[in-house]
């Protein structure tokens, strides 16, 4: 059907949420036949796979792959009969991006965010002052905010989830703790915060007197990042985003929080860094 | 898809069609999932991948011969197997099906 393509494109470019489905098994007559599904438009289904209650069944589950951010492949029978595989459709979702809020403007950010962008998050730069978040200096973000960290998290936070995350590069008491309390009420995937293990110390303690938990606590990645030796804004913004990958699929990889001993050791021995 | 977008745009700016290649399965260890996205001009202009490069000029091939013919969607299937150790295939040892059309709709 044409146009089906069209819609599918203008959601892509829209970051909304649309899944494409496609036979890819089953009677020639119906191979290639497509659906595109979009949640947040009207009409929510566009195309036929060539029966009525085949298309009913699959954009109904097309829905729930999309609301999980799965791409699968599904068997039904020709009316859309559940136990039957004489059709396979592969239900393609495209999400909108995964969030990352990184508070603070310092030169970090830039490279986080330069980092993350490559990744294809959604990326939010966020202070207080507005001398430093500028457009200027963070013209990579999709988002540059003056504001105060809590303030900024009670407007976004509900939207915030598991395939999101929050980086706190301020390490300032005055801006963190806010932060870091803020962010610990959504359901942001990943929380981060940067700072020595002095820094990181202290702040546990002030995180414990505004009324953070053990638990709570344990949600923060601090010091951010994993335990790769970086050293520089760009090394560091590749420790942070590795990390994030590795919360996100639980894979075991050594993260400074799990470590003590100093962040940065001495240089010698490492002639192949790029300076 | 999305990385393609553009040159999807462009092309049919120019007036050339194009055919869409789509990973659509997979079976054992695969350089890209499900969905990763290779487009093709008539004219034999490529944009994304569907592998590590192990099976794109294979791809390029039948995407081309889908829009000299009659436009109709194949499944093209690329895997390892030991009588066609020189055939093209994944040197990661998995296979993957790659659904090619015009695209048209």
């Amino acid at each position: 059907m044409p146009g089906m393509f069209d819609a599918l494109a203008a959601a892509l470019r829209a970051e909304e949420s649309v899944a494409l489905v496609e036979v890819v098994e089953g009677p020639e007559d119906l191979f290639a036949r497509k659906l595109v599904v979009r949640p947040d438009a009207e009409p929510v289904v566009l195309g036929s796979l060539g029966d009525a209650d085949l298309d009913r069944v699959v954009s109904r589950d097309a829905l729930g792959e999309l609301a999980a951010g799965l791409s699968v492949t599904r068997h039904y029978g020709r009316h859309g009969e559940a136990r039957e595989r004489e059709v396979g459709v592969f239900i393609e979702s495209f999400a909108p991006p995964p969030r990352m809020v990184i508070f603070g403007a310092v030169d970090f950010t830039a490279a986080l965010a330069r980092v993350a962008k490559v990744l294809g998050y959604h990326v939010t730069v966020c202070d207080a002052r507005p001398v430093f978040a500028t457009r200027a200096r963070f013209p990579m973000a999709d988002e540059v905010v003056v504001a105060w960290p809590d303030r900024h998290l009670a407007d976004i936070g509900p939207s915030l989830g598991q395939r999101d995350a929050v980086c706190v590069l301020t390490h300032d008491p005055k801006f963190d703790v806010p932060a870091i309390v803020s962010a610990l009420r959504t359901r942001v995937g990943y929380l981060g915060a940067m700072g020595s293990r002095r820094t990181t110390i202290a702040r546990n303690a002030r995180l414990r007197d505004a009324g953070v938990s053990a638990t709570e606590l344990d949600r923060i990645m601090a010091p951010i990042g994993l335990d790769i030796g970086a050293r520089t804004p760009e090394e560091t913004a590749v420790a942070i985003c590795a990390e994030v990958i590795a919360d996100r699929t639980g894979r075991t990889a050594p993260s400074l929080r799990d470590a003590d001993g100093p962040i940065h050791r001495e240089l010698v021995g490492d002639p192949h860094r790029p300076t | 898809m999305k990385e393609v977008l553009a040159d999807i745009d462009r092309w049919s700016a120019e007036g050339k069609r194009v055919a869409v290649a789509r990973v659509v399965g997979t079976e054992g260890s695969s350089p890209r999932m499900p969905g990763a996205t290779m487009v093709v001009s008539d004219a034999g202009e490529v944009a994304g991948s569907v592998s590590g490069g192990c099976v794109e000029a294979a791809v390029v091939t039948e995407a081309l011969d889908v829009l000299a013919g009659e436009g109709t969607p194949r499944l093209c299937t690329f895997g390892y197997s030991d009588d066609e150790a020189f055939a093209v295939g994944l040197t990661c040892g998995g296979t993957i099906r790659v659904l090619v059309e015009p695209l048209e709709w």
